[in-house]
């Protein structure tokens, strides 16, 4: 399989606290991978570093092959990255439709003479991201709510537009920050159900950061896990379940112990 | 049984007396007792403290529960007014306060007493304020479209009372609408209305707004049921007229109000600037000015002919204008590059420095034997169009109105535009908006030349304007007043330029006699507006599109 994303050695600092240090990471292509960890470990900070939001001090990070580690986070777009965020980050006083629409604009050519002359540029251009808006609205399960003002959109369908306007850019690699936040049992399966069926029929990689273990578990063919910025265990849902090393992370030293006594109990 | 709210209404009556003490205090009721709003019946000074209690009345009565206690709320705001008037009438008589308060004056007791003096004109007063109370009251138990009515009706008898000359003068030229208006207003030495002209004016617009609410819906409808071909044709008729009344403007309004307007027009053009920098793209701009500035000196330095600067090519206009609008554009996108990566506070800060630094430029005497200093640059000659000079008011106005209507052109052009949504999605959230793949420089930059431009040629038009220009025309205030008009329109509102310009920029003017209370009132309106509508007059409005498509696959 090949790999869409690799991250060698990256590290990126903020004074003296070291927030990633010399994380190595690989994501394979098509599939659906997991960063989780305790609040602070650093998975939102190697997120931006992945779009372009800090530059890491050290290490690189390819993406199809190519550098992105310092590119401006417009042009990690434009490669083909796209992003939603842990609190919702909509443009709140656009309408849902605009905010997809916006999305597009990797896709639009249309400049300042085109827009005041309306050439055939801007006439093709509003066309094809309308109607790409329009679609992706029905395919979030939006329909109907594209006029409204994305502030007054309920919770739960906030969630959704965003990852509408981060799917309108058409991207190979969606990152999904904490996407259930705030979510009862219900939306969370809902939630899973939905990325699962992005990345079948769409064929998007997809990279997440989560705290609901049963959504973590319940999808994900790879789990990183970091903890104070460094990475201290990576594999399958089952390797990671028992790895001391994360129940230590999660639950102190004592519960790991603790659940390694256990653990060995159940065997013999 | 619903509790009657006293506090309410007593602090909401206390508000209002503190209100009438300052405006009795300033000086405004003396000043005004003169200035009729209906002849020898209704004066200025009357109409405000009315106005005053009117407003406490009614919000005294809508914060009761039932209609009867609003009444009885909005009459007890009332007295309680008059209760605060009639202590600063005690006092005035009683203490010698004039030391400080200049206008707390005998004049003053006796328009507050009706000329009847302690202690029976305090029966009037209290009688008066409680009776206007209470009709606060009253108006607010009124079905809504009546209370629309009346309260519109006795807005624009205010306005009207106070238009006065502006409405009368410029009909001088035609004898027969002047002759048919005089009916309308007092005779010889009085102002204001006659009470025949304020009754015919109150009916008309009372009862015109009545009925209009009543069939707004049928005729709408009406309309909606013609043909298409019919509707489009009545479209165009009303354009038709609307070209023809802009057209024929300056001939009807004559030298003075076309002035006005003229000078509502260059605000208007840098607004709709200013709006798209601050409005659309949320870059909030202090420094607005020096691109005025600098159209206007462009034009200046290339077109003057005094021969007293190392500079006087004695150019046409129409070539400088080019010029004039390339050079702010250019500056736009000079000033935007060392800003890019700032925000909020720090690029107002930085803006208005750069904004200062302009007119300090312009002021300099390095600088002097190039721009003039600070004798600034005159004899500016007017320009020539088509064999007409444009050097009064009534043919500067066509050449305001084109660069106003340019301006609207390519402001609603980009709004509706992917640049228009990468400045919202800018304005809302730059982090996010980049990550979007949104290039933030080109669109900052695009953004700050875009109103460089409409800034310069407002500049552009008054260095010819006027013929003259100096540093002092480009101070500070205007930037401000510009962000103030874009803000009380409502920030990102094409029509709010429009309205923003009218309050901001029209009615001080038009209200000349206020003169002295000008900033007082500009400041409490803008308070009181950013209290009751902080979105502005007339907000941007949110497109809806989602069903666009659909409704056109269906036809």
């Amino acid at each position: 399989m090949t790999s869409i994303l690799t991250a060698q050695n990256v590290t990126k600092q903020f004074g003296g606290l070291t927030a990633v240090n010399a994380l190595n990471l690989d994501i394979a292509e098509n599939s659906i991978s997991s960063v989780i960890g305790p609040n602070g470990a650093g998975k939102t900070t190697f997120f931006n570093c992945i779009t372009g939001f800090y530059a890491p001090e050290k290490g690189e990070i390819r993406f199809k092959n190519n550098r992105i580690d310092g590119l401006r986070p417009d042009q990690v777009t434009q490669m083909g990255i796209s992003r939603t965020y842990q609190n919702i980050r909509l443009f709140a006083n656009l309408t849902a439709l605009e905010n997809i629409m916006v999305g597009y604009d990797p896709h639009l050519k249309t400049g300042w003479v085109d827009a005041v002359f309306r050439t055939k540029r801007y006439h093709e251009d509003e066309k094809m991201a309308h109607e790409e808006a329009n679609k992706l609205l029905r395919f979030v399960g939006l329909a109907g709510s594209g006029d409204q003002v994305a502030r007054n959109l309920p919770y739960g369908a906030q969630r959704r537009l965003e990852i509408a306007r981060a799917l309108a850019s058409k991207p190979n690699l969606l990152l999904l920050d904490e996407p259930t936040a705030g979510m009862n049992p219900n939306e969370t399966g809902e939630m899973m159900r939905f990325i699962q069926n992005l990345r079948d029929s769409m064929g998007i990689t997809i990279l997440l950061i989560e705290h609901d273990m049963r959504l973590v578990m319940g999808i994900s063919e790879q789990i990183s896990v970091l903890d104070f910025g460094e990475k201290i265990a990576e594999g399958g849902p089952k390797e990671i379940q028992s790895n001391p090393r994360v129940i230590e992370a999660y639950l102190g030293r004592g519960a790991a112990t603790e659940g390694m006594a256990t653990a060995s109990a159940k065997k013999s | 049984m619903n509790q009657f709210n006293w506090s309410n209404a007593v602090r909401l009556g206390l508000i209002a007396g503190i209100i009438g003490v300052l405006i009795a205090l300033v000086g405004m009721v003396e000043t005004f007792d003169e200035r009729d709003i209906v002849a020898s019946t209704l004066a200025m000074s009357w109409t405000m403290l009315f106005i005053t209690i009117l407003v406490a009345a009614y919000m005294s009565a809508s914060n009761q529960t039932s209609n009867l206690l609003g009444v009885a709320g909005s009459t007890i705001t009332g007295f309680i007014f008059s209760l605060v008037m009639c202590v600063l009438v005690f006092i005035v008589e009683t203490f010698d306060i004039r030391q400080t308060f200049v206008n707390a004056s005998p004049t003053l007791v006796d328009i507050l007493t009706f000329e009847r003096g302690m202690p029976g004109g305090f029966i009037y007063l209290i009688g008066t304020g409680t009776i206007v109370g209470a009709l606060g009251g009253g108006i607010y138990i009124l079905p809504e479209k009546i209370r629309r009515a009346l309260i519109l009706g006795f807005g624009v008898i205010t306005f009207v009372g106070l238009m006065e000359d502006i409405i009368r003068v410029p009909m001088r030229d035609f004898p027969t609408v002047s002759d048919a208006l005089s009916w309308m207003f007092g005779r010889g030495s009085e102002s204001g209305l006659s009470i025949l002209g304020a009754t015919v004016v109150f009916v008309l617009v009372a009862g015109g707004n009545y009925l209009w609410g009543e069939n707004q819906s049928k005729i709408n409808a009406s309309v909606q049921k013609m043909p298409e071909t019919r509707q489009r044709s009545l479209r165009i008729l009303g354009y038709g007229l609307l070209i023809l009344v802009v057209l024929y403007l300056p001939v009807v309004l004559g030298l003075y109000l076309t002035e006005v307007v003229n000078v509502t027009g260059l605000f208007i053009l840098m607004g709709l600037g200013l709006n798209i920098v601050v409005g659309f793209a949320g870059l909030l701009d202090l420094g607005y000015v020096a691109f005025y500035a600098l159209g206007a000196y462009i034009i200046g330095v290339l077109t003057n002919l005094s021969g007293e600067l190392t500079l006087a090519l004695g150019w046409n206009y129409w070539l400088a204008l080019p010029l004039a609008l390339f050079g702010a554009v250019l500056f736009g996108i000079v000033l935007g590059i060392p800003v890019l990566n700032m925000r909020g506070d720090y690029l107002a800060i930085v803006t208005l420095g750069f904004g200062e630094i302009i007119r300090i430029m312009a002021l300099s005497d390095y600088l002097k034997p190039h721009i003039g200093g600070s004798q600034g640059i005159v004899n500016i000659p007017p320009p020539e169009f088509l064999g007409v000079l444009l050097n009064k008011p009534q043919t500067l106005y066509y050449l305001i109105v084109a660069g106003c209507l340019l301006a609207l052109f390519i402001s609603q052009r980009l709004r509706d535009s992917r640049l228009g949504r990468s400045w919202k999605a800018m304005r809302e959230d730059e982090d996010v908006a980049q990550a979007m793949g949104i290039n933030l420089v080109a669109t900052k930059l695009l953004a700050f030349a875009t109103g460089a431009a409409f800034s310069g040629l407002s500049g552009s038009i008054l260095a010819i304007k006027l013929g003259t220009i100096y540093p002092h025309s480009f101070a500070l205030l205007i930037s401000i007043n510009v962000l103030a008009l874009i803000i009380v329109g409502g920030l990102g509102s094409i029509p709010g330029v429009f309205v923003g310009a009218l309050l901001l920029a029209a009615m001080p003017e038009l209200l000349r006699e206020f003169s002295e209370y000008r900033l007082l009132i500009y400041g409490a309106l803008l308070v009181v507006m950013m209290q009751v509508r902080p979105e502005g007059f007339w907000p941007e409005e949110t497109h809806k599109r989602e069903f666009h498509e659909a409704t056109q696959e269906a036809k």
